[in-house]
């Protein structure tokens, strides 16, 4: 098994488009944090906002970039033939996935270690000067807040479901264009639905199933009541989702012809 | 010795092979099966959605009263409609006499006062007014005013005082003309007059009674030649839109307009010859209770309390939104048909067939983006125009009033939401020529278009500074074209891509899609000729 995650490991690593890629979701992720945290501002009598779910916006931007790092781990292997070659050193199919799984989850944990740490340093450093402030009734943003640490250290596992979301989904579509198509569906559709369904129980239950919407709530910090999950609760919707996408693709894989 | 004959193909040397450069890739197109069946995914996933959304958004209201505790469940009601067709408010009191045939009333207003509710409510049916801070809304409206009839809804001509919008006439609820700036008080009177003639009713302001400034000319249908006419006031609720990421919802309440009136001139003939009041009042409006409202006359001088507002009405639930939410799951997958429309070429080594058979690059990205944008458009008009009347239909069923949507709106929405489609697959196709990998690409398109949306369109996930940014310059600009009521400078309300209004107007935000899509072009074509296959 170590060689196989070994191998995996060099596959990533010897891509050119994978360093750069992650790259970028750190400086977005980033870079769309401190925009969102720059343009909001807390009046005198108070707002309803939540700053670290605010110095977290980036988050939304950073899934999409993890998302096509683990679609190409899989699909760039059949598209360009290299799965026969893996599947012949490795016949049995499910250490390959696990293997994938292992180095691609690794590889988004450090990003989205640096970037959601670099989002957070930038939103401690503006939100005081835009109102959220002592006398506003806020916090400095600091990981010293044990639900501040939460929606650090969720956003990253956050980011690491979504990739293997995202992996299991391109293993069973294995077509790379029709993969991030699914995934990017299914992450962006629920929120869209949830927001014209009027019905309260469909209203609810899409954002219930959400694995965005859901899997997000764990970077709420106020206002926990109002939501219709708890934080943790929400996360296990998304790797519920993932767990399943895994699933579906090693038996797939497993059962398929390569 | 034998003498080789050269080969002469049967088939015509023309200069310009560009129909047959079409006709191969419409071939491409539908020989390959993967794309016919995800353009047909996109077409059902708009229809259904929208199905599905139409069918699980209920509306319903029950009138629970001490009497009646468990009333029955009916659907909600529609806003009353004005001359024009569109939902409207049209809540106020109503200090009137008829007046029959032509003539004219003139008053002078010398103050607007007013309450309002900061906490959503109203304290007692006995005492509304109690607890209520003072100030005037900016758009609270008092003056005089000829209607047609005591209905809300039916068309009126009004001259006003206003909170801070200086004198106004206004008529038919969308129709508003400027006069006179400046705030109403003792010190500097306001003096309206409505003269009507036939069917024609003319406007005038004065700020001493003598010299008179013609403000606008209304032209009411159905005048009857007995119109009720007179003094009114009347005031939107208060409002904070919150700027929040968590809200993003309004808070606020009913609030009063207090008017006063004096040197009432009365021009024609006004047989009651003594002031009636009423407050005209409906439950789609945010207005205080009838005991709140009311007039009072003394000597020559009238003071008119009243609350609601004589308006569009803004607070649309927009049933066209609801219908098209499909539309993202179709621009998805016709995103993705648009990449790989290109990136299949790259990864078969087809492109290299292709460019041989046709070494003029240009020619061929073109012909690919016009059979491309020519078969998602044509998919796309059919889903939509299924999708709509089947999504009101549903709505309806569910107890939904529809918003009302004239005919030239309504194809603007339909054909304009068919070339949303069709472009975004063209900017597909561009990015994937210039980037040849399917998941860089598909990402790109699908983050520039519905990520922008999303986060603009769902309140609380952005402040609004950045909500009208996005929606603004990002290629999500073009859901501009599905809005369908128009914004009103006259009204106060909630103007932001959450609930349906788009800072840009519908055809201009579809350009910055264009804009985008034909950046991404010539973008492609410079890549396409430059570097080898």
């Amino acid at each position: 098994m170590t060689n196989v995650v070994h191998a995996e490991w060099t596959k990533l690593r010897t891509l050119p488009g994978t360093g750069w890629l992650l790259l970028a979701a750190v400086a977005l992720t980033a870079a769309v944090g401190a925009l969102a945290t720059n343009s909001v501002t807390c009046p005198a009598g108070g707002c309803q906002l939540d700053p670290a779910k605010v110095s977290l916006t980036g988050v939304d931007l950073g899934q999409a970039i993890v998302a096509i790092v683990a679609v190409t781990v899989v699909s760039g292997e059949y598209s360009t033939g290299m799965i026969r070659l893996t599947l012949a050193a490795t016949p049995r199919r499910w250490r390959v996935l696990a293997a994938k799984a292992a180095v691609v989850g690794a590889a988004t944990l450090a990003t989205g270690a640096v970037a959601v740490l670099a989002s957070v340093l930038a939103g401690g450093l503006l939100l005081g000067r835009h109102g959220f402030t002592a006398a506003h009734g806020y916090e400095a943003l600091s990981l010293g807040n044990g639900s501040v640490l939460r929606a650090a250290a969720g956003s990253v596992l956050y980011l690491a479901l979504i990739a293997l979301f995202s992996l299991g989904v391109a293993a069973a579509v294995r077509d790379s264009a029709v993969a991030i198509g699914v995934v990017l569906a299914l992450l962006f559709l629920f929120p869209i639905l949830s927001s014209v369904i009027t019905s309260p129980g469909w209203h609810r239950h899409l954002e219930q199933l959400s694995p965005m919407t859901a899997g997000l709530y764990i970077q709420a910090t106020t206002n926990l009541r109002s939501l219709p999950l708890t934080p943790w609760q929400g996360l296990g919707v998304l790797a519920a989702w993932a767990a399943g996408a895994m699933l579906a693709g090693a038996l797939l894989l497993r059962f398929r012809d390569a | 010795m034998s003498v080789m004959t050269p080969y002469h193909s049967e088939m015509h040397v023309r200069r310009d092979g560009f129909a047959q450069l079409l006709r191969a890739e419409w071939t491409k197109f539908r020989t390959v099966r993967g794309w016919v069946i995800g353009m047909l995914v996109a077409a059902f996933l708009i229809v259904g959605l929208g199905a599905l959304t139409g069918a699980n958004s209920e509306c319903s209201v029950a009138d629970v009263t001490p009497q009646n505790p468990n009333p029955p469940i009916q659907a909600c009601p529609a806003p009353p409609s004005g001359p024009g067709g569109e939902w409207v408010s049209d809540s106020f009191y109503f200090v009137r006499q008829p007046l029959v045939g032509d003539g004219s009333i003139t008053v002078r207003v010398t103050s607007l006062t007013g309450l309002y509710s900061t906490h959503g409510g109203f304290a007692s049916d006995q005492n509304p007014t109690a607890g209520m801070t003072p100030g005037v809304q900016p758009w609270a409206k008092a003056g005089i005013i000829i209607k047609t009839s005591t209905h809300r809804g039916s068309a009126y001509a009004a001259m006003m005082v206003t909170g801070s919008h200086g004198v106004r006439m206004q008529w038919d609820f969308t129709h508003d003309v400027a006069g006179m700036a400046g705030q109403v008080s003792a010190a500097s009177p306001r003096w309206l007059r409505l003269t009507r003639f036939g069917d024609t009713i003319t406007g005038y302001d004065s700020a001493d009674g003598a010299h008179w400034t013609k403000v606008g000319t209304a032209t009411l249908a159905g005048l009857p030649s007995t119109a009720p006419s007179g003094l009114f006031a009347a005031t939107p609720g208060y409002s904070v839109n919150s700027t929040s990421l968590g809200g993003g919802s309004s808070t606020g309440g009913p609030a009063l307009a207090t008017a006063a009136f004096d040197r009432v001139g009365r021009v024609g003939r006004w047989p009651a010859g003594r002031w009636t009041g009423q407050e005209i009042q409906g439950t789609t409006d945010i207005a205080l209770p009838a005991s709140a409202q009311g007039f009072t006359q003394a000597g020559g001088r009238l003071t008119v309390s009243g609350s609601g507002d004589i308006a569009p009405s803004t607070d649309n639930v927009d049933s066209v939104k609801q219908a098209l939410a499909g539309t993202f799951a179709g621009l998805i997958a016709v995103v993705v048909i648009g990449v790989m429309f290109i990136t299949a070429e790259y990864r078969r080594g087809m492109i290299r067939t292709t460019l041989a058979a046709s070494p003029r690059r240009g020619r061929v990205l073109a012909a690919k983006a016009i059979v491309l944008a020519a078969v998602t458009f044509t998919a796309g008009l059919v889903a939509v125009a299924v999708t709509i009347p089947l999504g009101e239909r549903l709505l309806r069923q569910s107890g939904n009033p529809i918003y009302p949507v004239d005919a030239l709106t309504m194809t603007r929405i339909v054909v304009g939401t068919a070339a949303l489609l069709a472009v975004s697959a063209v900017l597909a196709l561009a990015v994937g020529t210039m980037l040849r990998r399917s998941a860089g690409a598909v990402t790109a398109v699908i983050v520039g278009i519905v990520l922008p949306y999303l986060l603009a369109r769902i309140p609380g996930v952005l402040p609004a500074g950045a909500e009208q940014w996005l929606v603004r310059v990002t290629p999500a600009a073009a859901f501009a074209i599905q809005q369908s009521a128009p914004q009103y400078a006259q009204v106060t309300a909630n103007y932001s891509p959450g609930t349906g209004y788009f800072p840009l107007a519908p055809w201009a935000g579809f350009a910055v899609l264009c804009a985008w899509a034909a950046a991404a072009l010539v973008l492609a074509l410079f890549l396409l000729r430059r570097r080898d296959a």
